[in-house]
């Protein structure tokens, strides 16, 4: 029997409903069934359908030491008109910044339909005092971030520390307000695809709108394996709460060929109810430019250059 | 909890997301009108003047003509194989090798022109013929390649000696894989082949014969006769065959046992299954499901180990059988020259025949059949990915080899009554086990009559691991070091 | 009009797939050319990059590693002619490609000949695999210049290994060449390394060295003693040649690991 997941008994699980058993992931299967789908062969008209689509569904990411006002600016125009040349790309779902940079974000967003999600919770360590993380996520939602991107305590649960994992996840979803929460799991933390389950599981119970793979600042970040183990705990908690969540892959998803693959992962194991931006995200940064090549390529027939795309 | 009525809003969906076709190019391959047969190195003509076409089950064109061995040609064929043996068997065995090493590379360079080959003569998905029965045919010849200076080390203390001239027989489901699973030992072991590829799939055959002259195999080492059911029969009937090695049905298994009685000739059988897929309630769930599937759907279900009984730890029954419902759905049946193709076509109309008839059996005795809706296309010869739930072990459906993409689904309660219904059976080939406890997983594999287990997998197949049957499933093993024994004599 | 002049070969050192000079930039005189003096630093390079190489190979299939020395064979195949000058002829050169091709071979048979399950007296499987003991330093032997340094190295590698090679003084060049078709084949980079030089300045080095798991001594002659009391500071195994060709050859390169589980429901 697969052990029930150890809450508080204070927890009221969403509609009465019982979460999931936690029970174990196969690696070599997973690994197998995630090759099988990324060998799909996506052509024509599907696959404009799907680069399209990768479009819509991206978080135009910038979450370094070095991000400057001019450089998020320089993005979010980026995020609102993805190739000046070609007016029926879509703008990208959101850009992804640090608080400090959120109101310039704001600012220069203003009137587009591109939301800003921000990280908080002491990214990307998540390392400090819970009221210094919880401080840092008011203060993202104060300054008009849409999303918060968090991250768990990956020290608290490799150390068996599930309730207290458990409790920051519902602490943030309360600092939130009405913004939307992403819990970033960083898988390529937590060792096995049975942590990344039962860590989703934790995450969906705390009050997740959606999981997140990845910081981007841990190798491995988001993978095809890891990703279709978040998507089937999406669907178990579906079957068995109806709770509908979402999820995002993030970090180390680079050309639009694996972005497709990632889209026939999703399309395949949740159904076409999950095509959509407010389901599904890319975490990514170079990844558009790839994208808006293909793109192009696909609509002339030839091979493009980098230097065509800008570079913001 | 207001958080949660918000999440349970109705979805706001894009729509459907239609794969466009995404077809292998047939040109890589080209077909002559009509073949003969590979006899001493060379094409002849059969002396029976007779040809049939070869017909592609997906779309039921011909493909070309073949020739109808008869008995002076299969003859013919025996001799030619005879004098290559003298040859060949005065051979170093390290330069046998050699040519061994040969045949896998240049199966590995033309695999793609194979891969759409075996797809359009036999109906099988190519992404199956190229990602699976490509790179182990080559295997296969690379690893016994591997073995044919090296057969004192198999057996210590023994004198290994080649048997002379094998005749083998092989079937419709993987017929290059099957070709490679039988010649790549005998050769290796010093003998020389005379094979019969089954009668609607002997296109990947011929070419092979193609592939044995640009390795330059010696004249007379590799025969190939096409030919319908009597051609075999001719075959095993021959005078100067040293080894007979059949894989088909176990009817036909049988009738060659009782034709080779007293005439001292080694045989090897790989017949039937009705293998046992056993289900605990501590599986790995989702990857279980992807095992179920692949046990029985792969290859349409034309596999003679087939997971096609699936026995499920009550406990589960429900939870399981909705996921695999769901995950069947999924499952794309069409033109099995598109890369995105699951589940070709079957592989002819008597098989197509056969199945059917076990289906509407299976329904008459009280099953209860699904089937996720299917746009099969109009010519060719198709059949929906079927799952039947409620079945008895009496059933039809459990107890017969249906060789079709249609499961059986039964359930126990304990690990005894898993391996009790599991061995219920005269069939003993493969079985598979799901649970995340590994001592079960040998406890389970300990008491299975079964040549083959498989632990948290399915359907999984490599030139170093033995394959063969318990039972009614046949005798003899193919693969690994054991795979050799088959093709030796001990002086 | 002048006769064309020949380009000449730079005969450098093989370290992680690449061809670098001695750290050192020293050279010797040897068989007419400049040949690379490799130094201690250079034999510290090679086993970084030796450990390296290791960490791939040892993870490949069995069946890829069968594949890849198949190819060493036949990219040794096309360099017969520059083979064959460096060594005592063709024959020699043709029993080393067909040595590579015997060992190659055994890369998807070994543990079916040297491991095995285990008939314990309980209810547990029990079952015994070979792995590859890690680095293994090879001091060539002199003689046969070509297939002798062949003999010694195929056997390490097909079980997994990765060697850094002490080239025979007398002969180094046909390590050179050696180690120029595995370049050109698809042995990944570090998993095998060749050191020209002195052997006395080199071999001791290797043998008292702490991330070196394994000395083959076949070619020390004479300095045998010396090296393996170096060898025995971190329990070296100091392996030598007892057969022409084996399983057993490639067995003493190899560790052996024993598996209990228990069978129960």
């Amino acid at each position: 029997m697969g052990q029930a997941l150890a809450l508080p008994r204070t927890v009221e699980l969403p509609g009465g409903g019982s979460l999931p058993r936690v029970g174990s992931v196969d690696a070599v299967a997973l690994e197998a069934r995630a090759a099988e789908l990324a060998k799909r062969s996506i052509k024509r008209d599907s696959k404009i359908f799907a680069l399209e689509l990768a479009i819509r569904m991206m978080d135009l990411t910038t979450l370094e030491g070095a991000d400057t006002p001019g450089k998020v600016r320089a993005m979010c125009a980026k995020a609102m008109v993805p190739d000046p040349s070609e007016p029926s790309v879509p703008h990208v779902a959101a850009v992804c910044v640090y608080p400090s940079l959120v109101p310039t974000a704001r600012r220069a967003l203003r009137g587009s339909a591109v939301k800003v999600a921000s990280v908080a919770t002491a990214f990307p360590s998540g390392q400090a005092p819970l009221d210094v993380k919880l401080a840092d996520v008011r203060a993202a939602v104060e300054a008009g971030a849409d999303e918060i991107d968090m991250v768990i305590d990956r020290g608290a649960f490799l150390s068996g520390q599930i309730g207290r994992v458990y409790e920051e996840v519902v602490a943030v979803k309360d600092a939130c307000g009405d913004a939307h929460l992403k819990v970033i799991l960083e898988t390529g933390e937590l060792g096995s695809y049975d942590a990344v389950r039962k860590a989703s599981l934790v995450a969906i119970a705390g009050g997740a709108d959606f999981i997140k793979t990845s910081t981007g600042k841990v190798t491995p970040a988001a993978t095809l394996p890891v990703t279709l183990c978040m998507l089937e705990v999406i669907r178990d908690v579906h079957d068995e709460t109806g709770l509908v969540i979402g999820m995002k892959p993030a970090g180390g998803i680079r050309t639009a060929k694996q972005s497709v693959q990632y889209l026939c992962l999703l399309h395949e194991t949740l159904g076409p109810d999950w095509m959509t931006p407010d389901l599904f995200r890319f975490g990514a940064s170079s990844l558009l430019n790839d994208v808006l090549l293909q793109l192009r390529k696909q609509r002339t027939g030839i091979y493009r250059s980098p230097d065509e795309m800008t570079l913001d | 909890m207001g958080a949660v009525e918000k999440k349970r809003s109705t979805l706001a969906a894009t729509g459907a997301w239609e794969y466009a076709p995404a077809p292998e190019s047939r040109d890589i391959v080209s077909f002559e009108e009509r073949y003969g047969l590979f006899i001493g190195g060379e094409e002849v003509s059969p002396r029976s003047r007779t040809w049939f076409p070869t017909i592609s089950p997906a779309t039921e064109e011909p493909l070309a003509e073949v020739a109808q061995a008869g008995p002076k040609d299969v003859a013919l064929a025996v001799d030619a194989a005879r004098e290559g043996f003298e040859a060949w068997s005065a051979w170093k065995p390290s330069e046998r090798a050699k040519v061994l090493f040969r045949i896998a590379r240049i199966l590995q360079e033309r695999a793609r022109e194979l891969a759409v080959a075996e797809s359009l003569d036999g109906g099988k998905p190519i992404k199956e013929s190229r990602d699976v029965d490509l790179p182990l045919a080559a295997a296969h010849f690379f690893y016994y390649a591997g073995w044919a200076d090296k057969l004192e080390y198999a057996f210590p203390g023994r004198r290994p000696r080649p048997l002379g001239v094998a005749a083998q027989i092989v079937p419709w489901n993987f017929p290059l894989l099957m070709l490679a699973w039988k010649i790549a030992p005998a050769l290796a072991c010093g003998n020389t082949v005379v094979l019969k590829p089954a009668e609607t799939t002997p296109l990947t055959a011929l070419l092979f014969a193609d592939v044995c002259r640009q390795a330059q195999v010696p004249p007379g080492v590799v025969n190939i006769v096409t030919g319908d059911g009597s051609t075999g029969a001719h075959l095993v009937r021959a005078e100067g065959i040293d080894k007979v090695a059949f894989t088909g049905s176990t009817e036909v298994g049988k009738a060659i046992q009782r034709e080779l009685a007293g005439r001292d000739i080694a045989l090897t059988l790989e017949l039937g299954g009705k293998a046992a897929n056993i289900v605990f309630d501590d599986c790995a769930l989702d990857q279980a499901v992807e095992g179920i599937v692949n046990g029985i759907y792969f290859n349409q279900g034309h596999v003679c180990c087939a997971g096609s009984r699936l026995l499920v730890q009550e406990s589960i029954h429900d939870q399981l059988v909705r996921k695999l419902k769901r995950r069947m759905a999924t499952l794309r049946v069409g033109d099995p020259l598109d890369k995105n193709t699951d589940i070709g076509a079957i592989n002819s109309k008597a098989q197509l025949d056969r199945i059917t008839e076990l289906v509407e059996a299976g329904t008459e005795e009280g099953a209860e059949i699904y089937q996720p809706p299917c746009r099969l296309p109009e010519k060719g010869w198709w059949f929906a990915p079927t799952v039947f739930t409620g079945v008895a072990q009496s059933h039809r459906i459990a107890r017969e080899e249906i060789f079709g993409p249609v499961l059986s689904v039964l359930t126990f309660r304990t690990p005894d009554e898993a391996v009790e219904k599991a061995n219920n059976t005269m069939y003993g080939l493969s079985a598979g086990v799901w649970t995340e406890k590994g001592s079960r997983i040998l406890w389970m594999a300990d008491r299975l009559r079964a040549g083959v287990v498989w632990g948290n997998t399915f359907n999984r197949f490599d030139p170093a691991s033995p394959f063969g049957g318990y039972k009614e499933s046949g005798f003899g093993r193919e693969g690994g070091r054991h795979g050799l024994e088959a093709y030796l004599r001990f002086a | 009009m002048s006769a064309r002049l020949p380009v000449r070969k730079t005969y450098k050192l093989f370290i992680g797939g690449a061809f670098p000079r001695s750290e050192s930039g020293r050279t010797l005189d040897l068989e007419g050319h400049n040949v690379a003096r490799a130094s201690r630093k250079d034999v510290r390079d090679a086993v970084v990059a030796a450990r390296k190489g290791f960490a791939a190979w040892s993870s490949a299939t069995a069946y890829n590693r069968g594949q890849v020395l198949y190819r060493l064979a036949e990219t040794m195949e096309t360099r017969r002619a520059a083979l064959a000058a460096v060594c005592s002829g063709r024959r020699e050169v043709a029993r080393a490609i067909d040595r590579v091709v015997w060992y190659a071979g055994w890369a998807d048979k070994l543990s079916q000949v040297l491991g095995g399950a285990n008939p314990v007296a309980g209810p547990y499987f029990n079952f015994t695999l070979p792995e590859p003991t890690g680095v293994v330093a090879v001091v060539a032997p002199d003689e046969p210049a070509l297939d002798g340094l062949v003999a010694r190295v195929v056997p390490a590698l097909v079980g997994g290994n990765a060697v850094v090679v002490v080239a025979s003084e007398a002969h180094p060049l046909a390590a050179i060449e050696l180690a120029e078709a595995v370049a050109t084949s698809d042995v990944p980079g570090g998993v095998v390394n060749v050191l020209t030089g002195l052997r006395s300045e080199l071999a001791p080095v290797l043998a008292a060295h702490m991330d070196v798991n394994a000395i083959d001594v076949t070619g020390a002659d004479g300095d045998v003693a010396a090296l393996e009391v170096l060898a025995a500071e971190n329990v070296k195994r100091v392996v030598r040649a007892r057969e022409d060709r084996s399983p057993w050859e490639v067995g003493a390169f190899m560790e052996l690991k024993t598996v209990w589980h228990p069978i129960g429901r």
